[in-house]
Formats: C-alpha cells, structure tokens, sequence
C-alpha cells in the first residue's frame, strides 16, 4: 500500500519551548492509523498542523503523492484533511443537513437555498454511513453519537481522504463505539485513512492497524499493531516500565459512616440503598445514562432530589444545597473537571482555597501569607507540578488540575470524597498518582465513592462496587466476587 | 516523579504566559503616551487649572466604573447606572425644594438607588433573563421615573448645605475627586483582598464551580449589582450637588463611558479577568481624551468618533496580547 500522508522532519517550537522535534509520521491509504502519547507528548500539536490550525516550523508534508502547505483548516479540509475535536464543531441551533454543508449550500438559481437538494445530498451521506439520524433534526436533539456520525458525514462531504478523529469513543457507550468502528470498518473498505487518537489502550487493538507513539515531541516508534503489545506501548509512552496498573489496596474498612436510604429522583434514580465505611473504596458503576453521575450529585446537594435519607456518622443530613453537604464533610470532583470543578483563569492558590476561604479571613480580609502557606503544603503533599501557586489552573496538566481539586475538598476537610471519573482525560502516568492518592486518603480514615466508565479502574480500587442501570441499583459486589462480566451484564441490565 | 526537561521548559511558557495578562500595563502605556502628546499639542493641558479640572470630571463616572468592574467581573453588565444618577439627582432635589431635611432627602435618592440595584440584581440572579436586557429596562424606568418626578425640568434652587460639597474644595483639589480617591482604595481593598472578591471573579470564571463549592452565587450576583447602583447613586448625589440642581437628563450615556474605562482598563467583557487599577486607569485614558479633544478644540462630533475608535483598538491590542500566547 502506498502512503497517503507523509510528514517529514516537522518541527513546531512556542516561545522557544520545542513541541515537536523532527517528527516522522506516515499514513497508508486506507488504514487506521492510532496516534499516542501522554499529554504534552506533541500528538495535538501534530494533529493540529496536519489540519491547518497551526503552522509548522519546519519540515515537509507530502499528500495524495503531491508536497502541500496547509494555510487554514479549511485549506485542509479542501485538501481533503478532516478533523473531528472531542468537542464537537457543530452548531446546535441548526438542522444535521445544514451543519454538514454549513458555507456551502446548494442554491438555486439565485441566491436562495434550494432546501430539498440540500437534504437529499445529506440523507446520501448520512446512508452511506448507515447512520439512523434525520436530515432535518436539529443538531442539539442528537445523542453525542449521532453528533459524531454527523461529523463524519461532514467530513465526508468534503471528500475527505483523511479523518483526523480526537478521543472519538471517549464518550460512547460500549454500543455506541461498536457502531463507530464499524463505520470506520466501511470508510477503511471505501479507502479513507483515519487518525485514531485515543487514551483506552484496550480499544485500539480492535480498530488500528498501525500505531504511532510520540513523547517530549519527539517520534518513540510506528509499528504494525499485531507487533506490539499493551505493555510494550506504555513502555513507549511513559519512556519506562509501569509493572502495576493499580498500586495494591492495603486498607481495612471500618465502620459505616455514610448511609443512603430509599433516595429518588423522578425519572432519574428510584428507591437507591446502600452504605459506605470509613476508609473504603466504593465504585459505581454503569452504563452511560444509567444514573451515575445522577446519584453522586444528588447526593451531594447539586441536584434535589424528592425521597430519600441521608445519614452521615449518624446524623440525618437535610442536604439541599452544595453548602450544606460540604459543611457536613462531602466534596465533589466533577467529571468536568475544567467547567465545574476548577475555575481555569483562575489561580492554582485560588481555586484551592476557594471553597472554604473562611479558614484563612481575620477579621473580615484575607490572610496573604496564611493562605499561601496552607497552599503551599497541599503542593507539596500532593505533588502538585506547577511553576508556581500564582500559576493559571488551565495551564496544568488534567493529572495537576485533578489534584487541585481534591486540595480544594481536603482544604475543606472532607471526610467522604466522591471522584465522578477520576481519571478521565489524565495520562497513564499521572492515573497511578491519583489511584496512589486515593489510597493515602483512605489510609487517613476518609471515605471515596468513586464513579467511573472504566471497569478495569472500578475492578483495580474499589473495595466494593454498586452497579446501577436505568437508575436502579442492579448488583453489589464486594473485591473477591469482582468479575468484569458479571458487572457488565448487570450494568446492560440483564439479569444476572 | 522527576520532572522532565520538557516540563521544565513548559514551566517556562507557563510563567512567560501568566505574565501575558497584565493589560493594564498596557493601558498604563497609552495613557502616559496620550498625555505626552496632549503635553506637546496643547500648551494648556499641563496647567494647574486644567489637571485639576479633569480630575473632577473624572470622578463622577470613575465612581461608577470602580462599581461597574464589580459587575462585568461577573460576565455581567449594568446599562442602568446612567438613569440611577438622573434618579438620584431628582429625588434628592425634589425632597429637598419641598422642604425636606437634607440629610433626609439625600438617604430618599440614594435609597431610590439601591432600589434599583436590588431590582437589577434579584431579577438577574433568579430568572434567566440576561442582565443587558433587564438593566436595559431599569435603564429605561428610571429614565422615565426621574422625568415623570421632576416634570422633565431640573429641579434648582437647593440650599448651600447641599450644594457647597459638589463645589467645594479640601486644599486645592475638589470634594467629589477625595471621594473618587476613596471609593478605588475601598473597591481595591474588597476586590483583591476579601471572599466577595475572589466569589465576584470566580463567577465570571464558571458559575457553576463557584456553586459546586457551596458558594451562594443569587447573593453574590445580587450584591454586584447594589454595589454598582450605590456607586451611582453616589455620582448623582456628587453631580446634584455641584450643579445646584436634579436635572432628569443628568448621567445620559454614562453608562457607555463607565463601561468603556472598565473595558479599556483591560477587564474582560466576558468575566473572570480584570483589575480595579486598570479602571483607574481607564477612566483616565477616556477623561483625558475627552480634555485633550476639547483643548484642541475638536468638534464634538469628531470627538464621539475619536473616542470609538480609541476604545476599539485599546480592546484590539488586548485581544492581540491575549491571543498569542
């Protein structure tokens, strides 16, 4: 097979700091083609070179047998370079048809948009594909995985001969991303090369035929994928041996400090029991929509709820708000770390003390020097990697933003930390530290409840698990019943 | 962990782009090169007389923009203030001619004032309704209760008690600039070194992490918008009071020129980034232009086009600076 994308020697410096350094990437034509590395290995500033979003500093690509600069994203895209963002670039006021052709509509005549043609074309598209989704839906009644067939299709129309997709499974049910690489199975038949970035190491040896490792912003190596194995990539990407995946529980839970009784939320979780000890590790698991998220935010106060009893060392809680959970000792680590876990623009100092500033006011003005040195021990405890406390918090990396926010809950002196997908979006390396500090906390005597997507993860910490599926609690098993199987069939609601 | 010699670097770029945002630097610059030429092009902007003149102008709507930082820190906006100093100025005049006490006269104005920003603030925190569309209104009903209240004629004639702080002088300098000089350190104080402060700009920054922390966002949202109603409040009682009179059309497109000092001072329309010393700043930057124009004899007119395109490129060299990192 011959390549359709080569890139030679490319270089890409910001202010003196080399992102990438004499990078060698190449793609065959109508293969998938996986891309890793950890945050900051280079591999989106690669990516966004290749789609026209920056300018390389030096080096050379050549596509489709002919050498091209790329001025713009839509220079790419008319080359024939497509890229779909995790975030998608859809407008959700506007119908599927029109996003796919969105600048480029059909006319007729005149200047006037000649509707049917527009739909047509798109329905050919979208057929193509196979994907269920109406032409004239509006974008923002999509599921995330319709979305992501519209993005297809869009790159599609433009006769793409290359699809760059970012994390496309990140947020897919496992139906959901069968569908996917099934997709991408047809665009492969139909000889469109795709660019497969992903964190799950466990899915790309299902979907690549060749992978890419990059670290520090240089090239690691390119194989076929049949040559390599998990270890070996991790190897790569970390430049060194992670023997364990998960660091060994050594805690013993003790008594029950946490108890949910019959809590309900209209049309969201019904009639949910369970407990939670001090020093354990309890996971939740489930699907997508089975009400995860739900219930730790309910929970905790962000979402009311219509029944239920909450009783923490017990104390029945009158938890309503946020406020009243974190006075009793609860804090939250949002999934969406960067919206609603940390304010970006924010300092690393700021966001720390934000939640509990009252421990560093006298009389009615902040600290200075107390509030720096409260911070300053959370930096050191927690390794905390920032060039200072004064840092923006949208400057670190997932792993550091993730460890300010659990600075923010121990700076309030949380008993009970709930991680709603502790490690998502966070590099191999970085995963191992916060799982490290999952354990330190629970050798303190605190509590997690811990939601993740992730069943290896779930599998790895928790002392227990509770599976929930549409809202309901559908098994709970504690360490030595763990069987990756059996929590999936009761997560896809079958019985067990 | 060993930290790589890539992080490092990047430690590098994260200083280089923390000091990034520092646009009042840039402001400070362009106002110092501003009165540079001005010091050249007219011999008489560096005398005593006018300094001290436009710092008085200054004041009144540097008053109000010290408040409306509090707000746009917020990701909000307060068309109102304009209307609230026309409010402020007829009530108080109002009372007062009709034989009132003047201390009295002045807590009615200045309460109707806070009225306004509490209205402002309550709507604003408990419905979804944007807050450019309801300060928009209130601009619009104290626009109109100030006519309705004074028949749409300046209410004059108000005793020297009243009159002789908006006109007088402590040494050399005028009343209303001691206020403006007082009202920054105070706003300086709250906004860098109180909880409301760090609230007010991680509001602007994500609402709902603020809320997740336990923050009770209606209050501080609230709070903001008193807090720019009060300062206006305060400029209509100064503006009543060296004028002798309530005038209904008095404060008429302040709101545009308070926000334009906050904006030019380097505060981020969008919330969440800003200084109180860039609207010092900024306040100057537009008062000083307004001087100079007027000593080169400027038409007025030309003097509104100036003025746009100043604020412009002022927001366009910052989004420049902001961009490249």
């Amino acid at each position: 097979m011959e390549n359709i994308l080569e890139m030679r020697k490319i270089s890409k410096a910001f202010y003196g700091v080399q992102a990438l350094n004499n990078v060698d990437f190449s793609v065959l034509r109508g293969e998938t083609h996986i891309l890793l590395g950890e945050n900051g290995a280079g591999k989106s500033t690669l990516m966004k070179i290749l789609s026209g979003a920056y300018h390389k500093d030096a080096g050379e690509i050549y596509f489709d047998g002919e050498k091209i600069e790329i001025s713009t994203p839509l220079d790419a895209q008319q080359k024939g370079i497509s890229i779909i963002y995790q975030e998608f670039n859809l407008i959700p006021g506007l119908t599927v048809a029109e996003n796919i052709f969105l600048g480029r509509e059909p006319v007729k005549g005149n200047r006037l948009i000649n509707w049917r043609v527009l739909n047509e074309n798109a329905k050919a598209i979208l057929d193509k594909l196979h994907a269920d989704v109406s032409p004239t839906a509006m974008v923002a009644t999509l599921s995330v995985a319709e979305q992501q067939f519209v993005e297809i299709a869009k790159a599609l129309s433009f006769g793409s001969k290359l699809i760059i997709m970012d994390e496309p499974s990140a947020t897919l049910t496992p139906a959901e991303r069968d569908r996917l690489f099934e997709v991408i199975r047809d665009l492969k038949q139909a000889g469109v090369s795709i660019i497969y970035i992903s964190h799950h190491l466990d899915e790309i040896f299902e979907i690549g035929d060749r992978v890419t490792v990059l670290r520090d912003g240089e090239l690691v190596a390119t194989d076929d994928i049949k040559n390599v194995n998990k270890d070996l990539i991790i190897r790569w990407m970390v430049g060194r041996d992670l023997t364990n995946t998960y660091p060994p529980r050594t805690v013993t839970p003790g008594d029950v400090i946490l108890e949910v009784r019959n809590l309900s939320r209209r049309g969201e979780l019904h009639d949910i029991n369970f407990n939670l000890r001090s020093g354990e590790i309890l996971g939740i698991a489930g699907l997508v929509g089975s009400g995860r998220t739900e219930l730790v935010r309910a929970l905790y106060g962000a979402d009311p709820i219509d029944s239920g009893e909450i009783t923490l060392k017990g104390r029945v809680l009158a938890i309503k708000t946020p406020k009243e959970s974190i006075r009793n000792g609860l804090g939250l680590l949002p999934e969406d770390r960067k919206q609603e876990g940390l304010v970006l623009e924010q300092s690393v100092k700021n966001n720390v003390t934000l939640a509990n500033l009252k421990k560093v006011v006298g009389s009615g003005l902040i600290n200075g020097s107390e509030e720096k040195k409260a911070v300053d021990s959370y930096v050191q405890s927690l390794d905390i990697r920032t060039p200072s406390q004064q840092a923006l918090a949208k400057n670190l990396s997932g792993g550091n933003q993730q460890k300010v926010v659990l600075a923010k809950w121990l700076f309030t002196d949380s008993d009970v930390l709930i991680f709603d997908e502790p490690t998502r979006g966070i590099d191999v390396g970085a995963k191992y530290e916060i799982y490290q500090l999952m354990n330190r906390l629970t050798e303190q005597g605190k509590s997690v409840l811990m939601v993740s997507s992730e069943l290896p993860e779930i599998i790895g910490m928790c002392d227990r698990v509770l599976v929930l599926h549409n809202g309901r609690i559908t098994g709970e098993y504690t360490r030595d019943q763990f069987d990756q199987e059996l929590i999936m069939r009761n997560a896809a609601g079958e019985a067990s | 962990m060993q930290v790589t010699s890539v992080e490092k670097k990047q430690n590098f770029l994260y200083r280089l782009n923390n000091s990034y945002y520092k646009p009042e630097i840039f402001a400070g610059v362009g106002l110092i090169i501003l009165s540079i030429i001005l010091s050249f092009a007219s011999p008489y902007f560096l005398t005593r007389n006018n300094l001290i003149n436009l710092v008085r102008q200054i004041s009144l709507y540097a008053i109000i923009a010290s408040g409306m930082t509090f707000v746009i820190l917020t990701g909000g906006i307060d068309l109102s203030v304009g209307s609230i100093v026309a409010v402020t100025g007829t009530f108080t005049a109002g009372f007062m001619k009709a034989g009132t006490p003047v201390w009295l006269s002045i807590l009615i104005g200045f309460g109707m004032a806070l009225l306004f920003g509490l209205f402002n603030g309550f709507v604003i925190s408990n419905t979804r309704i944007p807050a450019i569309i309801v300060t928009l209104s209130s601009m619009s009903i104290g626009r109109g209760a100030a006519l309705l209240y004074s028949n749409g004629y300046p209410i004059s004639g108000l005793p020297s008690s009243f009159t002789s702080f908006g006109r007088g002088y402590w040494g050399p300098i005028p009343i209303p600039v001691y206020v403006m000089v007082a009202i920054f350190i105070i706003t300086y104080i709250i906004i860098t070194n109180t909880r409301f402060g760090r609230y007010v700009y991680a509001l602007g920054g994500s609402e709902e992490t603020v809320r997740l922390s336990g923050i009770a966002v209606k209050k501080i949202k609230t709070m903001v918008y008193v807090i720019s109603a009060f300062m206006a409040g305060i400029s209509g009682l100064l503006l009543a009071s060296r004028l002798g009179s309530g005038q209904p059309l008095a404060g008429d497109g302040w709101e545009l020129d308070a926000i334009a000092a906050v904006v030019v001072g380097g505060t981020d329309i969008a919330g969440g980034r800003g200084t109180i010393i860039g609207t010092i700043i900024g306040s100057f930057i537009i008062g000083v232009l307004n001087n100079g124009l007027n000593l080169l004899n400027v038409s007025p007119y030309l003097q509104l086009v100036v003025k746009g395109f100043v604020i412009v490129s002022a927001v366009l060299v910052r989004a420049g600076v902001v961009k490249h990192k």
